[in-house]
């Protein structure tokens, strides 16, 4: 089992508050890695530290083997590459059509043709099932139409590594189940290494093959799915019970 | 970890009506494949064709995407293409990321020009002027009812808007019309000393400011201050469901948002223009008194003479019709905003041009009627 991802004792604050506090844990090559807790524990803190969209002030976050504070802007174009990156609220541009949206990162990055692209672009809707909604603009969107169209986007490369702000969030449980098994179809069919934030629990017991629970930015729990279930640990039994 | 500098080779060669593919087929050589696969089917006879797998040992869903597209390029050529054999987990993601149903990719038909000038006309008056008229209605018959309803006004709403398009105007109002009358004299102060003419710098600058540039300065500021403002307060209040919110709360939009930009602008624009009237006029007298020896008392007398009661009101008027125009066209370009963040970029630019050009058609509509 390779780290993919290793993150040393990271800290931050921002706005004189203390968000994260010595933060560690490793996210492993083929797996999806769970980030649990209540909305409002640093979560989206900790992934942007991870996409290097916010200076690292405390810690190390290592990924591929690299620091990703040490990076020249070139290794971290190339890092971005093989990076898919769902944002909480979709992140899709307006100016573009979900079609354009999609085929973006295609376009700028890769030296595809334009009608291969289009294929692409196609065959990936149709894998988040949003097929009818190619012409449209992300304005026209539904919520959960959105969240499917950022997802299309997220995937469009094959990145090696896929990070997941609450892809749940706002679908209905019958997208939330395909979207779980899509999830699950990219890890096992293109071996990605899926980082997801939710709290969706039936989500989690679908999906996750390792957990880790922050609260008040610090890791409370660690570790698989079967341990959590009977960790000793309070909030994270709260957390399973309440769901229930 | 998949090495982007070194991609792994995929192998090809055809015999007969199979094609046998091996190695790899992933984003970093799709493109070379396709290219090489075309140029190695041009010459191709047959009706059918089998594309034989067995030796793939890696696929992507770029590449899997690529046989798709593959096979929709043989397809228009009338070449039935099959896919054989496969290991079992490329068999899997041939399933998992093809697209089944064949999309009728439409190309977005082209409207013949005249066709669609038609059309585009027919929007504009249907759709755009209707509107247009509609809220002009709707805002004349509320600001003139909720005249005698105070209760029903929002608290200390007018005085807001007031202070926030007028009164934070004043300063850039005063220097500009302080400029333009000053400018206005330079230019005409050496045309009027060579025919002799010293005296009529007055009547010149006097009815140049009260009855055009009084008016007309202003508004222009107004318009690309405040006409900006109010169509992207309007239009984020559109793209952010606060208006459908307002509705269905039992409150008229139009009413509760429109209606205090309007009287705020109706009040001040009055007064500014007569602050802009006078501080032009000052800049007149500053020439006048420098470059063409007019004293400030005679410069005074002949305006008494000069001066009609008849070109201050016609400046008031104009002020007035250009605050409801600015006010109008602020509010009209903001609630159409659709789109999201960008549509409100959009309309808040079209209002302030609008608001500008129909500011300056007005007036010189008026300037006709009242010559
Ligand atoms: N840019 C910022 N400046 C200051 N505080 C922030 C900033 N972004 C987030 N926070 C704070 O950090 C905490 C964690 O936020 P976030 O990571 O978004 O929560 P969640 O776990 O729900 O994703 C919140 O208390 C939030 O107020
Ligand atoms: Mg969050």
């Amino acid at each position: 089992m390779r780290e993919i991802i290793k993150i040393k004792s990271l800290s931050a604050s921002l706005g004189g508050r203390n968000i994260l506090s010595d933060i560690s844990f490793n996210v492993y090559d083929k797996e999806i890695t769970v980030i649990l807790g209540r909305s409002g524990a640093g979560k989206s803190v900790l992934l942007k530290h991870l996409l290097g969209l916010m200076d690292i002030q405390e810690g190390e976050v290592v990924i591929f083997g690299k620091d990703i504070a040490e990076m020249q802007e070139e290794e971290q174009k190339r890092l971005y590459f093989q990076m898919g990156v769902f944002y909480q609220n979709g992140g899709l541009l307006n100016a573009l059509t979900v079609g354009e949206n999609i085929a973006l990162p295609l376009e700028q990055n890769s030296n595809l043709s334009h009608e291969l692209i289009d294929h692409i672009v196609w065959s990936k809707l149709k894998l988040v099932n949003l097929l009818n909604a190619y012409y449209l603009y992300p304005s026209q969107l539904s919520g959960g139409m959105l969240k499917r169209a950022a997802l299309a986007r997220a995937i469009v490369m094959d990145p090696l590594l896929l990070f997941c702000d609450e892809p749940g969030a706002g679908l209905d449980p019958i997208s939330l189940v395909s979207l779980d098994k899509l999830i699950l179809n990219l890890r096992e069919q293109l071996g990605m290494s899926i980082v997801v934030v939710t709290h969706e629990v039936s989500s989690i017991f679908r999906i996750a093959d390792r957990i880790v629970f922050i609260d008040s930015g610090q890791v409370v729990f660690q570790g698989t799915l079967e341990e959590a279930l009977q960790a000793q640990n309070k909030q994270v039994k709260n957390y399973f019970d309440t769901a229930k | 970890m998949k090495n982007k500098n070194h991609i792994p080779a995929y192998s090809l060669n055809i015999e007969e009506t199979t094609l046998h593919l091996a190695g790899s087929l992933l984003i970093g050589n799709a493109n070379v494949f396709m290219e090489e696969v075309l140029m190695c089917l041009k010459k191709y006879k047959h009706k059918q064709i089998v594309i034989e797998i067995d030796h793939l040992e890696y696929i992507d869903s770029i590449g899997v995407a690529t046989l798709n597209y593959l096979k929709s390029r043989l397809d228009e050529r009338k070449i039935k293409v099959q896919i054989d054999g496969g290991k079992k987990e490329i068999k899997l993601k041939l399933q998992t990321f093809s697209l089944n149903e064949t999309i009728q990719i439409q190309k977005n038909k082209k409207v013949p020009f005249w066709e669609d000038v038609g059309y585009q006309m027919y929007r504009f008056l249907n759709d755009d002027l209707r509107a247009f008229i509609i809220l002009m209605t709707n805002v004349m018959y509320w600001s003139i009812t909720d005249l005698f309803k105070p209760k029903m006004q929002r608290q200390g709403e007018f005085y807001n808007q007031a202070v926030l398009i007028g009164v934070n105007a004043l300063w850039i109002v005063l220097a500009m019309s302080f400029i333009i009358g000053l400018v206005l004299a330079i230019q005409s102060a050496t045309q009027l000393r060579n025919l002799g003419a010293n005296i009529y710098i007055v009547d010149l600058i006097v009815i140049a400011m009260m009855s055009e540039m009084g008016p007309l300065m202003p508004a222009i500021l107004v318009a690309g201050r405040s006409g900006s403002a109010i169509a992207a307060e309007i239009a984020t209040m559109k793209v952010t469901s606060e208006m459908d919110a307002l509705k269905t709360m039992g409150i008229n939009p139009v009413r509760f948002v429109v209606i205090p930009k309007i009287y705020g602008t109706i009040v001040t624009l009055p007064f500014l223009t007569i602050l802009a009237d006078i501080l032009g006029i000052f800049g007149g007298m500053i020439v006048a008194y420098f470059y063409l020896d007019i004293s400030f008392q005679v410069f005074i007398n002949r305006m008494t003479e000069s001066l009609y009661n008849r070109d201050i009101l016609i400046g008031l008027v104009k002020s007035l019709v250009f605050a409801c125009i600015i006010v109008l066209t602020g509010s009209f370009f903001g609630l159409r905003a659709k789109h999201g963040a960008e549509g409100v970029g959009k309309v808040t630019t079209q209002a302030v041009v609008v608001s500008i050009s129909l500011v300056f058609i007005a007036d010189s509509i008026m300037g006709l009627l009242f010559y």
